[in-house]
């Protein structure tokens, strides 16, 4: 028995006023430090991008299929780079001489907004860049990675990590395109979802009975899948082509709603999937908060003795929210077959479960918050797919590598503020 | 509701952890079961509230034989458990923590949260509770967390209570106000179960006293009549001192002081603020607070361990602010840190490495990176010897070794070394009552060879027992100071609970 625990500390109320006053030599160099990578992203504006740009950047709104068609956005390119350039300025020499303290993170988000913006700008000069079709792709690759993240929230909040969502995520396009060519989409998709649900079983078996190290399973889960994965496409898929050519869901305009400028195509003419991963983000979220099971599951991943003692069954609850947690990986997994393209290659999901693990954190394993996460990654993305097309000069290889820079930036920035489940990834053991 | 266990044992590998043990709670009666750590307390309480299924023995309520095969059997049957570690989840509300189990429903699993919040509201209003039902339970003091348990409990329709050590954490004031909610409970007819090992509140406050001792009963014993003496002669199996026989201190030069000294945490926020303090040769200087006031953050910033933001630590005169802690441990810091789990030992290691912990790296001990295992075995015989350790095998594991002779293993570690500062802090937490004489004798012959000693201890007993002055600290800083023989516990509670000196 351990006798060591932490005792909650007694924080005083009337204390909190006289502690904020003066800064830390921590946060005066923290401070410089983000002060001056702003003031690197204004001077990459004024020597990179401008030098070399001229005329204007024409943005389009609309997508050709809306019934409203809005006018293309039209900027002239160099007062554009300025003014944005002077902004990025101003946010740096500000931040670098005092410092907006707890703003500071908020500052510097905005500040890469800009600098993604005046890179925009850039890339678009004397073209055609239409804003609205990498919006709408923004919404779609953010699908993934939402549920990717809407798995491990409902596996961490109970307390099992799951790093296996990539396999899980895996799996499920494998036999959602299979189930799908052989059976039809729907049964695809029940087929991707159940993959998902067994290979949570497994993690719970292993991580609840067997007390095995979780992150060790996750990633057994991870090679496991994809070794079988790509063993059975090069030996199976590729003799019978027939099982690698699924329906793919098509887009379902929303009546009125779809016609909304702008977010109309955004959210409202989509596949069923992305749909399905509204509901599931807002279902979540109102279950784990405001339901008596939501209500066990953060008891058990926050301190299972508590609520073992009150005679709540850490292992029943854990292995529910496991296997939810599971079947929402493998039904995100059909995502990249049978919403998108319908056929199964190796490794098609690029590590998009960890980017969902990524969008996990940084939303503090809140579904929404893990949502808004997974529309900057999709963000993200869409817009270096869209470099690509525009023949920006930056190989497209770095282009690709976005996403996961932005992966690093942002959980290297927020990871030391989110609070995990206090026992996330800790087996619960009778003592 | 009456209690009754009968011959309860329970066997765990290589343990006896209780033995035949027989005790009855009467209905409106607080009982005091008391004993040392690993008298079977805590098993014959596991046990009770069905986390545990005894191998032999019977558990009756009111005459009739109860069969708990896991918690919710025993709350089904009355029995409510308020641990002393509590079982309180501190990212929820009071109202999600105390209804978690049993939440009220509207519709299919979905909460009902009014109602939750008048459940609250109703108990804490009948047993005079108070407590707000929306509050975080991380922000709340420990005492109103304790309230939050006992109406966790209440809620359930507990009548025969369990406190396990419930007073450990609380400050002086809150001890008097839970007694008031022992005696309110009392009246209303509860059985209350009162598990301690401070043997003048068990007197202050039982109706009936029942010892344990290695998992039996060693005794009953009649509040009106029984002494501390008494108790821990009973607890221990021998006569036990509990007064520290000490002598007038003969302050020499200052040793240890600091000045101004601040430290914050990653938000800014002050952990310490504007700490002055000196201790001299020969003295025992004594920290009193609440745990959580800054004490470790103190400990710390002198060892080196936490960087400090602004003011100096000197030690005979000499700034040591910005040594290393293996610079401070070589100017002559002798550290017996506050959790020796966690920094005072490896578990995993056996006791003769883990007493060259300090000092491995230099002679006698080593040389051009090799170990003398042969210098290092002969001292750790002759430390295990010198300091009572037992079993006194050098080649057991640290883990091995019980608390109390862990702690003894320690302080042979950081006492023989002849140095003249030694940092004790909560030098007995949680250890049996033999080697808490132990190493008080220790610390205050580390006293009488002119050592600068300064104590840390949420235990104002101990403090009470060992300092010449007492320093209180509240909220990171310093807020009183006073010598021992011109003070009273009351007063120096006071300070603790935060009232400005």
């Amino acid at each position: 028995m351990s006798e060591t625990y932490d005792q909650p500390k007694v924080e005083p109320y009337e204390a909190s006023a006289k502690r904020t006053k003066s800064l830390t030599k921590g946060q005066i160099t923290r401070a410089r430090v983000t002060g001056i990578v702003m003031l690197a992203m204004a001077a990459i504006v004024v020597v990179v991008f401008l030098p070399n740009v001229e005329g204007e950047a024409t943005f389009g709104l609309s997508m050709p299929y809306e019934s409203i068609q809005l006018d293309p956005l039209v900027v002239p390119v160099q007062p554009a780079l300025w003014f944005l350039a002077l902004v990025l300025g101003f946010l740096g020499g500000s931040q670098f001489v005092r410092g907006f303290q707890r703003k500071a993170t908020l500052i510097l988000g905005g500040a890469f907004g800009v600098f993604v913006l005046a890179m925009m700008v850039w890339a678009a000069a004397g073209q055609e860049f239409n804003l609205e079709s990498m919006l709408v792709a923004t919404v779609a690759r953010c699908t993934p990675i939402a549920l990717g993240a809407l798995s491990g929230i409902l596996c961490e909040r109970s307390g099992v990590v799951n790093i296996g969502i990539e396999g899980m995520l895996l799996g499920g396009a494998f036999t959602g395109v299979v189930m799908g060519s052989l059976l039809g989409g729907w049964v695809g998709l029940l087929a991707a979802t159940l993959t998902g649900g067994l290979l949570a079983l497994l993690l719970a078996v292993l991580a609840v009975n067997f007390r095995v190290d979780q992150i060790i399973i996750g990633f057994v889960i991870n090679i496991l899948v994809l070794g079988l994965t790509s063993f059975l496409t090069s030996q199976v898929l590729v003799k019978n082509p027939e099982w690698n050519d699924a329906p793919i869901f098509p887009a379902v305009p929303i009546p009125v709603l779809s016609n909304i400028p702008i977010i109309g195509p955004m959210f409202f003419n989509q596949t069923i999937i992305v749909y399905a991963m509204f509901v599931l983000v807002g279902t979540v979220t109102y279950a784990l908060f405001r339901t008596r099971w939501g209500l066990r599951t953060r008891s058990v991943g926050e301190n299972p003795k508590a609520a073992d003692s009150l005679g709540v069954s850490v292992s029943k609850v854990r292995y529910l929210a496991v296997i939810y947690g599971g079947m929402v990986g493998g039904f995100a997994g059909a995502w990249f077959t049978l919403g998108t393209v319908g056929r199964f290659d190796e490794g098609l999901t690029g590590g998009r479960g960890f980017i969902g693990l990524a969008a996990m954190i940084f939303g503090a394993w809140n579904p929404i918050g893990a949502f808004g996460a997974a529309l900057i990654f999709g963000f993200s993305e869409s817009l270096s797919e869209k470099f690509a097309l525009l023949d920006v000069p930056i190989p497209t290889e770095f282009l690709g590598m976005a996403p996961y820079l932005v992966t690093i930036v942002v959980v290297a920035g927020l990871v030391g503020r989110a609070r995990p489940p206090a026992a996330d990834g800790q087996p619960y053991e009778k003592e | 509701m009456e209690l009754e266990l009968r011959g309860i044992t329970k066997q765990f590998p290589g343990v006896l952890a209780n033995d035949d043990v027989s005790l009855t709670a009467r209905s409106g009666k607080v009982l005091a079961l008391i004993g040392e750590n690993g008298a079977g307390k805590s098993t014959l309480m596991n046990v009770l509230s069905g986390l545990y299924q005894p191998d032999a023995g019977e558990i009756l309520i009111d005459g009739v034989v109860q069969k708990f095969g896991d918690p919710g059997d025993a709350i089904k049957a009355g029995i409510g458990m308020v641990h002393q570690h509590f079982m309180l989840v501190p990212v929820f509300s009071v109202w999600e923590n105390v209804v978690l189990g049993v939440e009220p429903v509207k519709g299919p699993g979905i909460m009902n949260r009014k109602e939750a919040r008048n459940e609250v509201r109703d108990i804490s209003g009948k047993y005079g509770l108070a407590v707000d039902p929306d509050a975080m339970v991380e922000d709340l003091p420990v005492g109103i967390q304790q309230r939050v348990e006992i109406i966790k409990v209440l809620l359930r329709g507990a009548k025969i209570l369990v406190f396990d050590e419930p007073t450990a954490v609380l400050t002086p004031q809150e001890v008097i106000e839970f007694f008031g909610i022992v005696a309110e409970l009392k009246g209303r007819g509860a059985t209350i179960i009162f598990i301690t090992h401070k043997l003048k509140e068990a007197l202050a406050i039982a109706d009936d006293i029942t010892v344990l001792r290695g998992g039996k009963v060693a005794g009953h014993a009649d509040p009106h009549t029984a002494t501390p003496e008494l108790l821990a002669s009973m607890m221990v199996g021998r006569d036990i001192d509990l007064t520290v026989d000490k002598e007038e201190s003969t302050p020499g030069d200052t040793v240890l002081q600091l000045s101004g000294v601040r430290m914050v945490d990653d938000y800014g926020r002050a952990l310490l603020d504007h700490i002055d303090l000196s201790v001299r040769a020969g003295e025992i200087v004594g920290v009193a607070g609440i745990q959580g006031n800054g004490q470790t953050e103190l400990v710390e910033a002198i060892t080196g361990l936490l960087p400090i933001e602004a003011g100096k630590v000197e030690m005979l005169g000499n700034d040591i602010s910005r040594y290393s802690p293996r610079q401070r441990h070589a100017a002559g810091i002798a550290h017996v840190p506050e959790d020796r789990n966690h920094m005072g030992m490896v578990g995993s290691f056996t006791v003769a490495e883990n007493l060259v912990l300090d000092s491995y790296y230099a002679t006698p001990f080593s040389s051009r990176g090799l170990l003398h295992r042969d210098v290092i075995r002969e001292s750790a015989e002759h430390l295990v010897d010198a300091y009572d350790v037992r079993p006194p095998l050098i080649d057991n594991t640290g883990n091995a070794l019980s608390g109390g002779n862990a702690q003894k293993m320690i302080v042979a570690r950081e006492f023989s070394r002849d140095v003249p500062l030694v940092i004790c802090a909560q030098p007995t937490r949680g250890i049996d009552v033999g080697s808490i004489e132990y190493i008080h004798e220790q610390i205050v012959r580390k006293r009488d060879e002119g050592k600068a000693i300064l104590i840390v201890s949420t235990e104002l007993d101990e403090i009470f027992a060992l300092a010449d002055r007492i320093l209180v600290m509240y909220d990171g800083r310093i807020v009183a100071e006073r010598k021992t023989s011109e003070t009273t516990p009351t007063e120096i509670g006071l300070f603790m609970a935060g009232k400005a000196a």
